[in-house]
């Protein structure tokens, strides 16, 4: 056991430390564009003209139905040889998981923002109209804060489940958390440990960003949107 | 009587799912005139009333806000005529996520470019000329529902409204509830406002309005002047609709209230 914990301080620790950094710098970027992909296409999905409609339904069942592995090794490895006239895009293996998991998250966030929308009664909808406000305006100043916070719970987990995803960052040479630690098992043959120490770097930043998230709730919480019923 | 007429309807039609809901509706109404739609349920109160600011496009037929025939097709047109008439709803409508204060003020900021201090006086006058000064920071819900009405008449005064669509303003509310939102509605029309009301609070609204409008199936069957249609040998539809309803509900007369301007 000593043995475990000097080699846990001396070897893992460094090594996952660098390996943290680029998970966040991950992480973060692609959970809040994936928040913004999914309220745009949560509200154009409920809101918008027909064709928008269908092409954002299309999106959603697109990137819902595919493996993220597949959608990653897609991004990497596949986006380069798609050339429109001479020109084709070339990620680095960094931007091709943030796009990746982005566009993943954003179709599943676009799913409970569009369930807080619909839960909003039609009439706010028809008061806002009303007093001449333009259907944007109607939207965005009315309809869209309530549904926000009915779909915060929805949209935490959705970041929660990024947090854990953004591990297969690894498969396409992101020397993210999961990606150093394999690195270091395979080099110690030392699996036990230091997945078992990944792991805890995980459950770390879930606890982090859960604790992130009831503050946010709480700060959003108004009377007759409470976070608790009595 | 020769106030000048601020709004006038003109052979409105819709039609809703295949089925005539209004059937070449017209009427018109002077400033500072207080109509009255009354009908069975299922008339087509509401759907005019939506007809008149477009929130439900009428399929044809004309609505001209102080002389000017308003395009239905102009989306600019259509958010200045919305601005200027106003609309009470059967079940409040307002914006739950913001207090008492930002319900008034919203549209103020958003649609009239008021900045916030302007706004905020402006909100807090409605609200006190409504008596809900003192609950300005309260959110929708922790209000009762007749503060919650007074709230969105707030609303719509705040906009300088030429007129103000009333759709069943009380039947929602729990009947001890009903009196201080027509206190509110009656005080509206002693100081002049033009206004357009569905209701089936008969008695107290004949004492204000200067015209009953008699609606069933879509179309207006009956209209002329309250004492007109509600006198006991009128044999009027009105009449005993009126009736009916009193019948109904266990006061078992129908008649005019004791004028309440006096």
């Amino acid at each position: 056991m000593d043995d475990f914990f000097a080699f846990a301080w001396e070897r893992i620790i460094p090594t996952l430390d660098a390996g943290l950094w680029t998970s966040i710098l991950l992480i973060v970027p692609a959970s809040l564009f994936g928040v913004a992909i999914g309220v745009s296409v949560g509200a154009l999905r409920v809101y918008g003209p027909r064709p928008v409609v269908k092409t954002l339904d299309a999106y959603v069942s697109l990137f819902r139905g595919t493996p993220l592995v597949v959608q990653l090794y897609f991004w990497y490895f596949a986006l380069p040889y798609v050339r429109i006239g001479d020109f084709a895009l070339v990620l680095s293996p960094m931007w091709a998981a943030i796009v990746g998991f982005a566009l993943c998250s954003g179709a599943y966030q676009s799913e409970y923002i569009r369930g807080g929308l619909l839960s909003i009664k039609r009439g706010q909808l028809r008061a806002a109209q009303a007093l001449g406000m333009t259907p944007f305006q109607s939207v965005t100043s009315v309809v869209l804060p309530q549904a926000f916070r009915r779909a915060l719970p929805g949209c935490g987990n959705e970041i929660i489940y990024l947090i854990k995803y953004s591990s297969l960052a690894s498969i396409i040479t992101v020397s993210d958390l999961t990606g150093m630690g394999r690195s270091l098992a395979k080099s110690s043959f030392r699996n036990t440990e230091v997945f078992i120490v990944v792991g805890l770097y995980y459950l770390a930043l879930v606890t982090i960003a859960s604790f992130l998230l009831k503050i946010a709730e709480k700060k959003l919480e108004i009377p007759g949107f409470e976070s608790k019923r009595e | 009587m020769d106030d000048p007429v601020i709004l006038r309807v003109e052979n409105i039609v819709k039609t809703i799912g295949g089925q005539r809901i209004l059937d070449d509706v017209s009427f018109s109404v002077k400033k500072g005139h207080l109509k009255v739609l009354i009908g069975p349920s299922g008339a087509g109160k509401s759907t005019l009333l939506a007809c008149i600011n477009f929130l439900s496009p009428p399929d044809s037929g004309t609505i001209s806000l102080d002389g000017k025939a308003v395009d239905g097709k102009s989306r600019k047109e259509l958010l200045a005529l919305r601005q200027q008439v106003g609309m009470i709803f059967q079940d409040f409508n307002l914006f739950d996520h913001l207090s008492a204060l930002d319900n008034v003020r919203v549209a103020l900021v958003k649609v009239k470019g008021l900045d916030k201090r302007a706004a905020t006086n402006r909100a807090m006058e409605e609200l006190a000329r409504v008596g809900l000064a003192d609950k300005s920071t309260l959110y929708p819900a922790q209000l009762s529902g007749g503060q919650k009405q007074r709230v969105s008449v707030a609303r719509a005064l705040a906009m300088d409204p030429k007129v103000l669509l009333l759709d069943e303003p009380t039947s929602a509310l729990d009947p001890e509830l009903i009196g201080e939102v027509l206190t509110v509605i009656r005080d509206l029309a002693d100081l002049g406002m033009t206004m357009v009301m569905a209701t089936h609070q008969i008695s107290f609204s004949a004492s204000l309005a200067d015209e009953f409008l008699f609606m069933e199936r879509g179309r207006i069957v009956e209209r002329g002047a309250p004492s007109q249609l509600l006198a006991r040998d009128s044999g009027s539809r009105t009449q005993s609709f009126c009736a009916k309803l009193s019948e109904l509900a266990g006061d078992g007369h129908c008649e005019i209230a004791p004028a309440p301007r006096a």
